[in-house]
């Protein structure tokens, strides 16, 4: 059997994830154990290699590996455990028919990630949820611009955020600004990496995290308020 | 036309704000911000926010059945296309 159907092989950075987390916990399949830094990179490209091949072995690791993230992804964009664990074996399934047209042009796990926010966009709109298309979404609409500040500081959120607060500002913010927030803030990716996943510039990725980070302020500023009021 | 950095005001300053952060100009050296206490707050706040959310949400773990899920629906796909 050949190792790979495809002439190009990604490259050993082209797979290794900026967060590594999924190594450790608990995968469906014996992934190798306590191999050199040195070697990581090279079995990650094999796994790769084999799981494009048709080794249903390969595929599980490679689920092993970028479960977390895509699951992570997907709670933080639909804020539904049920919701987000469907639309991570849609993910995976996706993965599964597709995996032989990656061709190693970018990061691996950059190319899953888009795949997965392809997803959840699809079951958005599906939902009938009022989501645009992801353009539109990069170009939240002016009723849904965030607050300003022209007066005074009246309250400062430093040391005051409590995650249960920003979880319930994350998932009350419109789509767009929630795809940029959780991509950047939260999931760790670069702007251009977003901009790359997004079809959008820099340029457009860096003004609309602002705009997300300005309406997640606002939202906490109110929560504050509330909680004093008690 | 645009407002002079010089003398703007706050409102002018933060109207700007979204379209100077995507063109990746330096903002500590804006002349509103060396003078504007609460636009520099304004900023340093969205600072602790981006920074709360590095901090507060954890990468999560999906159910172990999922896998199972996952290969059934991939053996079920697999099925149906040897049968066509």
């Amino acid at each position: 059997m050949p190792r790979s159907r495809f002439q190009k092989q990604p490259t050993e950075a082209s797979i290794t994830e900026p967060n590594r987390e999924e190594k450790v916990g608990h995968p469906p399949v014996p992934v190798q154990q306590n191999r050199r830094p040195a070697e990581s990179a090279s079995s990650d490209a094999e796994i790769l290699a084999l799981a494009q091949a048709g080794d249903h072995h390969a595929f599980a690791q490679l689920y092993s590996l970028h479960k977390r993230r895509i699951y992570s992804l997907c709670l933080r964009m639909v804020g539904n455990v049920a919701e987000a664990e469907d639309l991570t074996q849609e993910a995976f399934l996706q993965l599964h028919r597709k995996i032989g047209t990656f061709r190693g042009d970018s990061a691996f796990s950059t190319w899953l990630h888009r795949l997965s926010i392809n997803v959840v966009l699809m079951h958005l709109r599906k939902k009938g949820l009022p989501l645009m298309s992801l353009d539109e979404a990069m170009e939240p609409s002016f009723d849904d611009g965030p607050g300003r500040s022209f007066g005074a500081p009246d309250l400062s959120l430093a040391g005051s955020i409590d995650r249960l607060a920003l979880e319930r500002a994350v998932a009350a913010l419109p789509a767009g600004y929630r795809l940029i927030f959780v991509l950047h803030d939260v999931e760790g990716f670069e702007h251009n990496e977003i901009a790359a996943m997004l079809d959008c510039s820099v340029g457009n990725s860096k003004s609309q995290l602002h705009k997300a980070r300005l309406k997640l302020r606002d939202a906490l500023h109110l929560s504050l308020h509330k909680e004093e009021r008690r | 036309m645009k407002p002079d950095p010089n003398t703007m005001s706050c409102e002018q300053f933060q109207n700007q704000l979204a379209d100077l952060i995507g063109a990746g100009v330096n903002l500590d050296r804006h002349p509103h911000l060396q003078q504007c206490d609460t636009c520099l707050q304004l900023l340093r706040e969205l600072e602790t926010i981006a920074e709360a959310a590095r901090q507060l949400f954890p990468i999560q773990q999906p159910e172990d059945n999922l896998w199972e899920r996952i290969e059934s629906a991939i053996k079920r796909e697999e099925g149906v296309t040897e049968q066509e």
